[in-house]
């Protein structure tokens, strides 16, 4: 998908461009939350992918279902949990989206269809299946099948555990939505030095399974891809993958030096800001003033700020309570 | 008494209840059926359950009745449909994942631990994963290490898992109701040496999950025991008996959560404990059984608690081999004695 995708409406572009800035805003806070060691663990930066998650996710519905990978801060703020309750978490406060049992790398939101913040690679795509295989049995709506949407990166397609969750959704036909993040790198492991074909797609057609390849930081080839792909598939068209090509700009994590990488690539590659480029194709076709702007700007950064404050005035949870949600507790009827 | 309760022609009475009789896979199969009757939200689903009838024909006949749909054979990929389990259950389903053997559970094993157990808690009480994962386990039958291992114990280490061990026909009946009826995930492991035992049973049948049970009452000792070895451990109770020493036989049916009022109440009758358990003796699950003894009932041990348990070697082919590998009536016999020797209060036989 090489041609350029028409822009679209400007409420639509700056409805795009505010949720790529404010993933961008809120990790970046997050970066200096890590050094403040007000955040621990770890911590993945999604900085540069943006475009990936909100392409994406702007093809979900409320009633389908996301299964995320550990660098998914950006997918469960656009999904909708709130960046206070996200940043609580990364605190480890029981206000958390997680109650702080999670962190950085578990954040969910049951209410909203949100499985998590996984973080054994590849482990989240059976768990996606099986999502899609109740939509299977309970059978489509009026509107279609609720579709399972599956981010995980292209270091899991090493992992058994992609294959096995491939071939049983394209055998059962499963309302399935594969999304490879390729941002090129397993950790600290080129594509090239860890897999025989580097054309992933050509993975997945071998499960007879659609499988295109776009452009991961043009959010508008993203959308479009995303959206093709999510209408075919809550239709009874079957699972369906998407390669979509992306640049982690940050390390892994915040314990790693870099060393696997060039600083030149990671400049050639800034070239590409997903951000930066719509941004300039906005205001190159006059859709997008300094004034729009400036309050995307300072609408993200208000997010930031009320996050950060939710998060410091959040509270611990007693350790009496340690032992609470290993299983489920009894319903209290009022 | 059963043929006089098949012919009546009035309702059963509670004074006079119905009994069927029927074998281990029968009573697994027959409960597997009542569930997907009563819930359409019950599925099954493992490798070869459906044509193939289910390696050791525990759901023979379900696919003619269910369809494919319910009864679902799946590719020999037991990362993804134990993980599409998790996930099915989570949106709102009711499966029942078999897992042909224990010993190709570990090829799921990330699911069940890094999913299955944990989500409930990394999502801070949000996503609970009502999954029944059914599989054999055990020995004893000449199929070599790869097909004999009996790793039930490593599941109950597990924070997160109810681990149910049925050993007798009355459990293998009524256990699963109650383990689908749970919020959390439960593994249920079937001893394969188990599926032809016969008993007739009450039906309808109800059982618990949550605790043990006195399968044999006695004086002298407390047998600890779970599974397939319970029947070995019978057996030797009988040994002893006509040797003049009263065995109680405890069968734990719970792994975990482990029943510890049981364990420490037939301890402090007996004041003697001999563990009998299949695993591999190092980092068992008797070893945690003998550990809580020690801990809670400590002062009302007339000896050292005993565990007679696997060899710790692969489980090898030869059939004197693996017979001399695995626990064995003889053994525990031995092992009875020796305890009971070992307080100088009551003398062995030799």
């Amino acid at each position: 998908m090489s041609d350029t995708v028409p822009l679209p409406t400007r409420e639509h572009a700056h409805r795009l461009l505010e949720r790529m800035v404010r993933i961008r805003r809120f990790e970046e806070a997050c970066a200096e939350l890590y050094q403040a060691t007000k955040i621990r663990g770890f911590l993945h930066l999604y900085i540069g992918e943006e475009a990936v998650a909100t392409g994406v996710m702007e093809a979900l519905e409320p009633r389908d279902a996301i299964v995320a990978t550990y660098r998914e801060h950006g997918h469960a703020l656009l999904r909708g949990t709130s960046a206070e309750s996200i940043m609580a978490e990364m605190y480890g406060k029981q206000e958390g989206c997680s109650r702080g049992r999670g962190g950085s790398m578990h954040l969910y939101d049951d209410e909203r269809r949100f499985y998590g913040g996984n973080a054994i690679v590849g482990g989240g795509i059976p768990l996606a299946v099986g999502l899609g295989l109740a939509e299977k049995l309970r059978g489509p709506g009026e509107d279609g099948y609720p579709v399972s949407a599956c981010f995980f990166g292209e270091g899991a397609m090493a992992e058994g555990a992609f294959h096995e969750s491939m071939n049983l959704a394209a055998l059962w036909d499963l309302p399935v939505l594969f999304a490879c993040e390729n941002n090129r790198y397993a950790m600290g492991t080129a594509l090239e030095r860890s897999q025989s074909e580097t054309d992933l797609t050509l993975k997945a057609s071998a499960y007879r399974m659609p499988a295109w390849s776009v452009d991961g930081m043009d959010v508008l080839a993203v959308e479009r891809a995303a959206k093709a792909a999510v209408d075919a598939i809550r239709h009874g068209g079957g699972p369906h993958f998407l390669e979509l090509r992306t640049y982690r700009f940050r390390a892994h994590s915040m314990f790693d030096p870099e060393l696997y990488r060039e600083k030149d690539e990671v400049e050639r590659w800034k070239e590409r800001d997903p951000i930066a480029l719509f941004r300039a194709r906005l205001e190159e076709a006059g859709l997008l003033g300094e004034d729009d702007l400036a309050a995307i700007e300072k609408a993200a950064a208000e997010e930031v700020g009320r996050a950060i404050e939710f998060a410091e005035n959040g509270t611990w949870e007693p350790v009496e309570q340690l032992v609470r949600f290993v299983t489920s507790e009894p319903e209290v009827t009022a | 008494m059963s043929e006089g309760a098949a012919t009546e022609t009035t309702r059963p009475t509670e004074t006079t209840p119905a009994t069927v009789t029927l074998s281990f896979r029968e009573a697994m199969r027959a409960a597997m059926t009542e569930a997907m009757e009563r819930d359409e939200r019950v599925f099954l689903m493992g490798e070869d359950v459906g044509a193939y009838g289910g390696c050791y024909a525990v759901s023979m006949g379900m696919l003619d009745r269910f369809g494919p749909e319910r009864v679902r054979d799946t590719p020999l990929s037991e990362t993804a449909f134990v993980g599409a389990g998790i996930g099915a259950a989570m949106a709102g389903m009711r499966p029942i994942v078999e897992v042909m053997t224990v010993n190709f559970s570990l090829l799921a094993l990330d699911q069940i631990l890094n999913t299955a157990a944990t989500v409930l808690h990394m999502s801070g009480g949000q996503c609970n994963v009502p999954l029944v994962i059914r599989m054999a386990t055990g020995a004893g039958r000449q199929l070599a290490a790869q097909h004999s291992h009996s790793l039930e114990g490593w599941y109950a280490h597990i924070p997160g898992l109810r681990i149910l061990a049925p050993a007798t026909v009355e459990d293998a009946r009524g256990m699963l109701g109650p383990a689908l009826a749970d919020p959390d995930p439960v593994l249920i492991f079937e001893n394969a040496a188990l599926y032809a035992m016969k008993a007739e049973i009450a039906d309808p049948v109800e059982v618990d999950i949550a605790q043990a049970a006195v399968r044999r009452q006695g004086r002298d000792v407390s047998l600890i025991t779970y599974g397939g070895s319970l029947h070995k451990t019978l057996s030797a109770a009988e040994t002893l008996a006509e040797q003049g020493i009263d065995a109680e036989v405890l069968d734990l049916r719970v792994l975990r959560p482990l029943d510890d009022a049981a364990i420490n109440g037939t301890v402090r009758k007996t004041h003697h404990a001999v563990l009998v358990d299949e695993g591999w003796r190092s980092g068992s699950l008797a070893a945690e059984v003998s550990a809580r003894i020690v801990e809670g009932a400590f002062f009302d041990l007339d000896a050292p608690p005993a565990r007679v348990c696997s060899e710790e070697v692969p489980i090898p082919y030869a059939k004197h081999m693996e017979e001399a590998a695995l626990p064995q009536p003889d053994k525990i016999v031995a092992a009875v004695k020796a305890v009971l020797g070992a307080d100088g209060t009551e003398g062995g036989d030799g």
